[in-house]
């Protein structure tokens, strides 16, 4: 019986900080996606005419899923489907290390960041976990 | 000591490669910190960015970074080009980290 009541409030505070997290996190990105959006970033391997100095810039964030959503994906995994929980945890994960890395470029007063390469990994996953945390990694090369 | 220049593009702006050097590469493996295993327990309740595993990550992709820039040092290089991250999780709890890419000299 008491199991059963930490296991409700666990759901109940992952559910309650979980959703008030991804809310506060989307809407700062947004704001810092908009403050260095003249920043402009690709995906080409080969040096754009017209810059005169490179710098190697990187950014990375490790984040978590909380309780409740993990209890919901595993439930999806039985049933099948698209799991919501885990594509917006991944996007969020995603636009904080891109930004992270354009926060690098704009401190080398970079306008472009070139050839921009994303790589996303599990890790410091433990057997007990379905998916303990997941790590973007996004890097580039800011060029003026 | 030249600053080596680093780059994932395959030039740096107003120069010319002058010699190829061939790949160098640099690795580390970590492991996870019991103290930050548990706040990242607590963490995996609300969800949420873990800072101390962001930091560690950060901290080893640099070790792994200048053992790559020591041995292009060694080879005479002053750039290193069209660098890739790869990273792997070798058993529960470490993670591998590596990083390779071409010594040149550039002018």
């Amino acid at each position: 019986m008491l199991g059963f009541g930490v296991f409700l409030a666990l759901l109940a505070i992952g559910y309650y900080f979980g959703k008030k997290n991804e809310t506060n996190h989307f809407r700062s990105l947004e704001r810092r996606e908009q403050a260095l959006a003249h920043i402009t970033t690709n995906t080409l391997k080969t040096l754009p005419a017209g810059y005169n100095s490179s710098a190697f810039v990187t950014g990375n964030v490790v984040i978590s899923i909380d309780y409740f959503k993990r209890l919901m994906a595993f439930f999806r995994t039985i049933f099948g489907g698209r799991i919501n929980a885990y594509a917006s945890l991944i996007e969020r994960a995603r636009r904080e290390a891109i930004l992270r890395m354009k926060e690098q470029a704009h401190a080398n007063n970079a306008s472009m960041v070139a050839n921009v390469r994303i790589e996303t990994s599990s890790v410091f996953q433990n057997a007990q976990q379905q998916l303990g945390s997941l790590e973007v990694y996004a890097y580039g090369t800011a060029l003026k | 000591m030249p600053n080596i220049q680093i780059s994932n593009l395959e030039a740096i702006p107003g120069t010319t490669i002058t010699e190829h050097l061939g790949m160098v590469q640099g690795n580390t493996v970590r492991a996870k910190h019991v103290g930050r295993d548990i706040m990242a327990g607590l963490k995996n309740i609300v969800g949420g960015e873990l800072r101390g595993y962001t930091e560690l990550l950060t901290d080893s992709r640099e070790e792994c970074m200048s053992r790559m820039i020591a041995q292009a040092r060694d080879l005479g290089a002053n750039a290193v080009l069209n660098i890739r991250f790869s990273t792997s999780s070798v058993s529960a709890g470490a993670s591998e980290l590596f990083v390779y890419g071409t010594a040149v000299v550039v002018e």
